[in-house]
């Protein structure tokens, strides 16, 4: 109890000081207004005094947060929403192009996992195809799928299928030679000796690669919507770079960042639940 | 869904519409057949001598078919087939009609619903219009002819049925370079340009290549997109940059660069971005096509009024259009601006509106292209232009909105001082010292 109390102030102390540091760093400085009001009028202030713009202070980023806190869900026309509708695009997409890839992997998985001749014949394939960036994909999806929402659940889908589908084979050749055994010298039929002997025992390697694959898919349609637009967190960043707006970037930083925690957090609660101990 | 009832080719409600548009059509290439060929015998044989398909074919070579059964569609005037469209769009002033079309309800007016869609780069903006998610899109106006031929893209047939912008760029260079302004001193500068298929790359390339530098060789120009373009900038990962606006504007306003010389000032009057839809939309849609066209070239109308800008600024500057400051856009549209070396100019045609797609504009662009070696071989300059660049239509209903459309499509200009005869396309590229061809 004590160790959590000290490492929880230990945290804030550390917050304090990179917000402290970061404002330091920023604060302005009261340079001469060099140009005439009429100039000083049409360019930034920073500007005016004869400086870049400058970065923003740990308050302009406050008063940001405040701002998308209130009104998380507005939508003023396709190219205008919320932060908190962006948000739902970008979940929305990563959970579509998951469950697509779980459906295949996991499956896919196991018949792999249960046959070391389909193991080392698909083996390959998955070692070449693994290591491309999904965002590789990007160009050839929007050529063949000739649609930009369909090809960013793609590439959330081929990035998430490897981790799941090579989890899920390893967790299934690895169970224990005794259970199936077991199961063998007591007659199961094959459906069962899966579900009741194969699964539970493979669970856990299966939601650790589910994991890995969460965590993937949410860093690649930060990307993929940067690159095709119209809808998600990173098309909000990206719009927002295009107004040069550092503090809604960092904003949306934010944002991207306690998303990626909660779908981590949730995932790492179902494969607690799966865990056992010999 | 009935199997019977549905159009075979995916343009129109239902079959009956579909055979209806063939039978138009059929009825145009008859009339002008017939007009060719009045005595009926002849006119049979020479069919069926040739085959049908033949004969129209080589008919259209000749007379602009393409034209007469657009013309004759809109003629009919008949029912929107298509009044929910989507319209994509970059973040530039360039795309001012395009955009303020919607929240001033031009496209309202003309019976559309059409929802301004904000796009990435060019690249995306000609793969989403090519893949059909957009119905029409704001291209920089190179990009149809460069789809058409097929240069740096499939070719699909594509056409340009209206200009959006003359002049509004500029050469934006980083405030340190405030000291060298003669470009002969900018050897070894890095440059960005927003896609290689734009005017921005080719006005560059000529405007160094006139002050004796090659652009492939003594300076290095790379395509950014727009909004990275001040960025870039800031980091001193490029020298300057010719822009679209607000860019330029926008590198001014944080301090990071300042205007070097405006677009108008290297050749007055050019075009910059044009409104671009496929072949197919075209004449697939011919009604929808005339009311998008019409409320764009409303919209254009309405912007020349220099009394307008400042309205007009207010309402493309908010996050759904441009996301930029409004006296950024402000200082674009009326032209009276901070230059980034401390002066206020005012330069009311900084930037101008004027839809008519000129032939002579094709024919200049696809000599530079020649000239910088994006096509190869022979290129019929007179020929694209005219399947590119849809003059007739403009014309038509820049009349019906109160324009005054100019009698030919062709006219001479002068950029920097060399005059360019968009009839002697071949001695013109021949005539530059700097070239790639």
């Amino acid at each position: 109890m004590k160790l959590r109390l000290v490492s929880a102030v230990l945290s804030a102390l550390i917050l304090a000081l990179a917000v402290g540091v970061w404002h330091l760093a920023t604060l302005a400085k009261g340079g001469p207004a060099a140009a005439d009001s009429e100039y000083a009028k049409l360019v930034g202030a920073q500007a005016a005094a004869g400086a870049k713009s400058a970065f923003p202070t740990p308050a302009d980023l406050g008063r940001k947060l405040v701002e998308h806190a209130r009104d998380p869900f507005y939508d003023r026309g396709p190219n205008d929403k919320g932060i908190g509708v962006q948000l739902a695009y970008s979940i929305g997409r990563v959970l579509l192009g998951f469950a697509a890839a779980a459906l295949i992997a996991i499956p896919g998985g196991f018949l792999i996992g249960m046959s070391p001749l389909v193991y080392r014949a698909l083996d390959p394939f998955i070692q070449v195809l693994k290591p491309i960036s999904p965002l590789a994909w990007m160009p050839l999806a929007l050529f063949t799928l000739k649609d930009s929402d369909i090809s960013a659940v793609f590439v959330i889908f081929v990035c998430s299928i490897w981790p799941m589908l090579i989890n899920t084979a390893f967790g299934v050749a690895s169970v224990r030679r005794e259970w199936l055994n077991v199961a063998r010298t007591l007659e199961v039929s094959p459906v069962r000796k899966a579900f009741a002997v194969i699964l539970p025992a493979a669970a856990p390697t299966i939601l650790t690669g589910m994991r890995i694959s969460i965590g993937i898919a949410w860093l690649v349609i930060v990307a993929a919507e940067m690159l095709v637009g119209g809808t998600g967190i990173g098309y909000f960043v990206w719009n927002e770079w295009n107004n040069l707006s550092i503090a809604n970037i960092l904003a949306g930083i934010l944002a991207i960042g306690l998303v990626g925690m909660a779908l981590d957090f949730l995932v790492g609660r179902l494969q607690k639940s799966v865990t056992y101990v010999e | 869904m009935s199997l019977f009832g549905s159009c075979a080719c995916g343009r129109h409600g239902s079959k009956a519409e579909h055979d209806l548009a063939l039978a138009e059509e059929r009825m145009v290439e008859e009339a002008v057949m017939r007009a060719l060929l009045p005595h009926d015998g002849l006119r049979r044989r020479f069919l069926g001598a040739v085959g049908a398909s033949t004969a129209f074919a080589a008919l259209s070579a000749l007379f602009p078919l393409g034209a007469a059964k657009e013309a004759f569609a809109q003629g009919t005037g008949g029912r929107i087939e298509k009044p929910k469209l989507k319209v994509g769009f970059i973040p530039i002033t360039c795309a001012t009609p395009i955009i303020m079309a919607k929240p001033m309800g031009f496209y309202a007016k003309h019976g559309l619903d059409v929802d301004v869609v904000k796009t990435a780069g060019w690249a995306v903006i000609r793969d989403k219009t090519l893949n059909k998610e957009y119905d029409a899109a704001h291209m920089l106006s190179p990009m149809p002819l460069a789809i058409t031929l097929g240069a740096g893209a499939t070719a699909v047939p594509y056409t340009m049925p209206a200009v959006e912008n003359v002049n509004g760029q500029a050469i934006t260079l980083a405030t340190r370079h405030k000291a060298r302004r003669d470009p002969k001193t900018w050897k070894g500068f890095k440059f960005a340009v927003p896609f290689d298929y734009s005017m921005h790359n080719y006005l560059l390339r000529y405007y160094v290549a006139e002050h004796g530098l090659d652009p492939d060789r003594d300076i290095q120009i790379r395509s950014v997109p727009p909004p990275e373009m001040v960025a870039n900038l800031r980091a001193d990962n490029i020298d300057g940059f010719l822009a679209p606006d607000p860019v330029n504007q926008r590198a001014v306003y944080d301090g990071v660069g300042f205007i070097h010389t405006l677009s108008k000032e290297i050749w007055d009057g050019h075009p910059c971005c044009a409104f671009a839809a496929s072949k197919e939309f075209v004449q697939g849609m011919p009604n929808t096509y005339r009311a998008l066209l019409k409320a764009i070239i409303d919209a254009t109308a309405y912007a020349r009024k220099a009394d307008n800008r400042k309205e007009i600024a207010a309402a493309i500057a908010p996050a759904n259009y441009l996301n930029q400051p409004v006296t950024v856009v402000e200082q674009v549209l009326t032209g009276t601006f901070a230059d980034g070396l401390g002066n206020v100019r005012k330069v009311p045609d900084r930037i101008d509106f004027d839809p008519f797609p000129w032939h002579s504009f094709a024919v200049w662009i696809l000599t530079q292209m020649k000239r910088w070696g994006q096509i190869k071989g022979e290129v019929d300059y007179q020929s694209v232009a005219r399947e590119v660049f849809l003059a007739t239509d403009a014309a038509k209903l820049m009349a019906e909105v109160g324009l005054t459309p100019p009698q030919s499509t062709y006219k001479s200009f002068s950029i920097m001082g060399r005059s360019f005869d968009p009839m002697k396309p071949r001695d013109y590229v021949d005539s530059f010292a700097i070239k790639r061809a």
